[in-house]
């Protein structure tokens, strides 16, 4: 079965987050005053071959584990479907 | 004993630090690809040089934490071997875990190249024995993520273990976040880990080595870990 | 598909159709449309360039390669070129300024060199407006980003505002790089039997067509081709620079050549040509990023990070190992053959089949009609008398040091690696940048000049000017030229008009090289700077590149001690016209730069060059942009000293001041050789300017300048 994972890698509560917070003033500057926080982060598109989905959810979280996230620093989530 | 240099697809600095070491230093070096598994026979010294190992792409630093050769270094690293991580190396050690901590983006959101000053906190590691304690000297810094950072309690414990070596400064001496030109928390520039033998700092010694180029500051790092080397041959 | 919508004049097709001997088919039409277009074939300017000298005694490699070398002694060679960037920087910042940078690389690297130093000229409109501020931002950020990644230290430029390139910003690269001068790789030695290499990224629809962009002007429906715009990976760039040079140190490659614009087709007919020799070329075995190309989308791409070698049949193996090594994609693509023709297969079916000379030499040069402007006896009227010159000395200084072009731009140069290589002994905010060389211990001198307000007067003058100024900080430091590299930037060639200015302002170039001894090696042209009826001033960028032998220091800037004297040689005849000081002060540009004079030129040079060899100044600095006023002020912030400044002729202080040309430079010299300083000038014009004294510049009849004024009105601040 082919997968598509989606990898959303985010800066953990409490990092500073210098691209947000410049994204932030410069939303507020543009008038947009009820922008309370910006965060940024990255977004990972993995199309994968799996037997089944909990095996495919086993090889992403492996995949983050290893290389795709600091868990210092970063937060994920994943979503997966079916392709 | 000799010292090796590690190249990663993208690492820029491996031909400086090797002709710091080599050319101006006198200390016998070996390149080292990444895809070896494998350190050279008599290795005392491992540099992890400045670049953009593989484009900076993902977080700096992660995917040359994952090299084939980084299992030899871990291993030279626990066996009380030196270990050098300069700007990306750096990054690359905070990734592979042998350092605490991690360099994010700065604070400008810019690249920065410009001479900084830097105090010697401590003289009693392999790398800065040939410092004087307090000493303030000039290195180049060039990068895009140097921000130290640790979480609170964290930073606590490495300031209270006494891990930080380098941190920027002012000419009369005083040192702290406000000299950092990156945002380093306490401004951070260089940390060894507990064991004192592997050094990472964000700012280039290797550029700073000889007096043609502004400041020969840097031999104090080459000195300090030559005398270690010859020390070990013994 | 129509000839005209190739982009072929009706005439250029009739040669083809003759040549051919019947109609070519839409993909030769489309590789005709490009590689006959102004950007590749040079066809207004190649009459004009042939008055460029370009024979000299340290001339390794001249104009036709990719690069130019020149000796740098001890069996090393220094090859440089400068590119103009222009028309992709635009329209897309970061990335055109980012594969400008890329593209100006690899031509260094074909010529077997280690690439390491970059310099970028940059020219903006105004410099509040929003537009210049997202182009500039986006300029900087895409040299920076590709440079400092693949290592090659940018360590110096120029930068100018003018209001005339706020559509049309250029961006110029220039690249030099370190050769072993009996390794130089030549694209004329190719031979039948060889096999033709593609390495480095695969290729995609990315940057088709973009040579054709570059020669036409920017009009209102750009934004629908921005998918010409190429992507650069500086990542894949620096793999790209090290296998080469890995292959080349083992002697693996027999030519080379770089893939700029019109990708394959160019590079690899520039090799046949050259070389004398026919190629087959399967476009089945080219790596593609997307799978349903066309042949001549696969034939024009202009995808980044990829490398033509011509290597030996028995060398393949390793050259495919070596890609393997440094992870690029390695794929033999065809071979040369006996003869002149180029074929270009897919699908089994012969899909172009062209003579490979006709393809890089057969566009026939444009004779374009040049009239001198109806507007040009207005533009030279000024008469000094008639006007009211801004009484206040210090007043025009702080207005004129505080000015968009003369200010300090560390927000651009500290967000490039000036250092990484360590070789940098002067990096960017000099009059000249410094570069040593490992190999031998000899000093590369590199200088990047451009006038355009001078060459708007009178572009022959300005031309002259510009060359000779670029000249000047390599002999007050020290250094002999070597060559000089040339992007010529200008507006439409079939506005009679414009073409007069080029043409004026290349003649001036070249007679001030043949005058001065200096070759051109290397050279680019961009025409159709314009869009919407404005045009970009004439700017000819020059690159100068000269030696300090080894055991011999640098006389540079930035070095003046308490007590020392101040001395200004050279006429006092300097102009206001074209000035800083008149655009920034006045607010007007009229009037006449300074003539040529040769003589003066080549007797300051040897005298220039005993000073510093002699060690009898602390400090010198030769008088560019901005007149005395600036250099006085660069020299004092500089080295935190401030000086009393007496002008003591009868010209205008604000002409001694701020006037601009001509051979001139300030030089601080200590009171105990100040002898023999006066003997090696003697016979010269030289004056007691002043003496390096306390913390604040005085001007004469002017409230004294604090050095932290002067540093705050140069910051902006």
């Amino acid at each position: 079965m082919k997968f598509r994972a989606h990898v959303l890698v985010s800066l953990k509560e409490g990092v500073l987050d210098t691209q947000g917070k410049a994204v932030r003033v410069s939303l507020k500057n543009m008038g947009y005053g009820s922008v309370e926080e910006v965060r940024i982060g990255k977004s990972i598109m993995i199309s994968l071959e799996a037997t089944s989905r909990p095996e495919a959810e086993k090889q992403v979280e492996a995949m983050c584990d290893d290389l795709l996230v600091n868990p210092l620093i970063e937060t994920r989530s994943v979503t997966l479907e079916a392709i | 004993m000799k010292a090796a240099v590690v190249i990663f697809p993208g690492s820029n600095c491996d031909r400086d630090v090797i002709h710091a070491l080599e050319a101006v230093s006198c200390i016998p070096t070996q390149a080292v690809w990444h895809k070896e598994t494998s350190l050279p026979q008599d290795t005392g010294l491992v540099v992890l040089p400045g670049g953009f190992s593989y484009g900076d792409y993902l977080r700096c630093g992660a995917m040359a934490a994952r090299s084939p050769i980084v299992p030899a270094v871990r291993e030279h690293a626990s066996r009380g071997g030196l270990v050098l991580g300069i700007c990306n190396g750096f990054q690359v050690l905070t990734e592979t875990g042998l350092l605490p901590g991690a360099l994010l983006a700065n604070i400008s959101l810019e690249f920065i190249c410009s001479n900084c000053l830097l105090k010697v906190e401590r003289t009693d590691t392999p790398f800065t024995s040939a410092f004087k304690k307090g000493q303030i000297v000039q290195f180049p810094i060039a990068h895009h993520e140097g921000l130290f950072f640790l979480p609170e309690n964290e930073l606590e414990e490495l300031e209270a273990n006494g891990q930080v070596v380098f941190r920027y400064a002012s000419a009369d001496g005083s040192a702290g976040q406000q000299y950092s030109p990156n945002g380093a928390l306490n401004g951070i520039a260089g940390i060894v880990n507990k064991g004192g033998n592997v050094l990472g700092l964000m700012p280039h010694p290797e550029r700073a080595s000889e007096r043609i180029l502004g400041s020969s500051d840097g031999l104090g790092i080459w000195n300090s870990i030559k005398e270690w080397l010859e020390g070990r041959s013994k | 598909m129509d000839h005209r919508k190739a982009g072929l004049l009706d005439s250029e097709y009739e040669i083809i159709c003759r040549e051919l001997g019947r109609e070519p088919n839409e993909a030769e039409l489309r590789i005709f449309g490009v590689m006959w277009s102004e950007h590749c074939s040079y066809k207004s300017s190649k009459p004009l360039l042939g008055l460029f000298p370009k024979e000299g005694p340290a001339v390794l490699k001249g104009v036709g390669e990719n690069a130019g070398v020149v000796d740098a002694g001890d069996g090393w060679g220094l090859a440089f070129k400068v590119e103009s960037h222009n028309h992709p920087s635009a329209v897309e910042p970061y990335q055109g300024a980012a594969t400008g940078v890329g593209g100006i690389i690899r031509d260094i690297l074909a010529m077997g060199a280690r690439p390491m130093a970059s310099l970028d000229g940059l020219f903006f409109g105004n410099p509040d407006s929003r537009k210049t501020i997202f182009l500039s931002n986006g300029i900087v950020k895409g040299v920076g980003g590709y440079g400092n990644c693949v290592g090659v230290p940018t360590v110096g430029g120029k930068t100018f505002y003018d209001a005339r390139y706020e559509d049309n910003p250029l961006l110029n690269a220039f690249c030099m790089g370190l050769v072993n001068a009996e390794s130089i790789v030549s694209s004329q030695t190719a031979e039948p039997g060889n096999l033709v290499v593609l390495l480095g990224s695969k290729t995609g629809r990315d940057g088709i067509g973009g040579a054709a962009f570059a020669s036409v002007e920017l009009g209102e429906d750009t934004k629908a081709s921005r998918p010409q715009v190429q992507i650069g990976d500086p990542f894949v760039e620096k793999l790209l620079i090290e296998a080469c040079l890995e292959a080349l140190e083992n002697c693996l490659v027999t030519s080379m050549q770089d893939m700029g614009a019109a990708g394959i087709t160019s590079s690899a007919s520039e090799i046949a040509a050259k070389s004398g020799v026919g190629m087959i070329l399967d476009l089945d075995k080219v790596p593609l990023r997307e799978a349903d190309m066309s042949a001549w989308e696969i034939a024009l791409s202009e995808s980044q990070e990829r490398m033509l070698l011509i290597v030996l049949p028995e060398k393949l193996e390793l050259v495919l190992s070596l890609g393997e090594k440094w992870d690029l994609d390695c794929a033999v693509i065809g071979k040369t053959v006996e003869g002149d023709r180029f074929i270009l297969e897919k699908g089994g079916s012969v899909a172009v089949d062209l003579p490979a000379s006709l393809i890089g030499g057969g566009c026939p040069e444009i004779r374009w009609p040049a009239i001198t402007p109806a507007n040009l006896a207005n533009r030279q009227t000024f008469e000094l008398e008639n006007e009211i010159l801004p009484s206040d000395l210090a007043e025009s200084l702080l207005k004129l040091i505080g000015s968009p072009s003369l200010r300090e731009k560390t927000w651009i140069t500290r967000q490039y690696d000036s250092m990484v290589q360590v070789n940098t002994i002067q990096g960017p905010g000099a009059p000249l940048s410094l570069v040593r060389i490992k190999e031998n211990g000899n000093i590369a001198a590199i200088t990047m000049e451009a006038l355009p307000w001078a060459c708007q007067l009178d572009p022959f003058r300005g031309g002259y000017e510009t060359m000779a100024r670029s000249l000047r900080p390599l002999w007050v430091a020290g250094a002999r030229h070597l060559g000089m590299t040339n992007c010529l930037n200008f507006p439409s060639p079939e506005n009679p008009e414009q073409f007069w200015e080029f043409s004026e302002a290349v003649k001036g170039l070249a007679e001030c090289c043949v005058d001065l001894g200096c070759p051109v090696v290397s050279g680019n042209v961009s025409l159709y700077n314009e869009s919407a009826g404005l045009s970009i001033l004439p700017t000819p960028l020059v690159c100068s590149v000269g030696l300090i032998s080894s055991g011999e220091s640098p006389l540079l800037p930035g070095n003046w001690k308490e007590g020392d004297i101040l001395y200004l040689v050279g006429m006092d005849n300097a102009a206001i016209p074209a000035s800083h000081f008149q655009v920034t002060c006045m607010g007007m540009l009229k009037g006449l730069p300074v003539p040529p004079s040769p003589e003066m030129e080549r007797d300051f040079k040897e005298r220039a060059i005993l000073t510093a060899g002699k060690n009898v100044a602390d400090s010198a600095i030769p008088i560019l942009g901005g007149g005395l006023g600036i250099a006085l002020c660069k020299e004092a912030i500089s080295s935190g000293l401030g000086a009393e400044i007496q002008l003591g002729t009868p010209t205008l202080p604000a002409v001694s001041l701020f006037g601009e040309g001509g051979a001139r430079a300030l030089y601080a010299v200590p009171s105990v050789k100040a002898f023999e300083f006066l003997r090696i000038w003697k016979g010269f014009p030289v004056r007691q300017v002043g003496n390096v004294r306390g913390e604040s510049l005085r001007l004469p009849g002017s409230t004294p300048l604090p050095i932290e004024t002067l540093l705050k009105a140069w910051r902006g601040v």
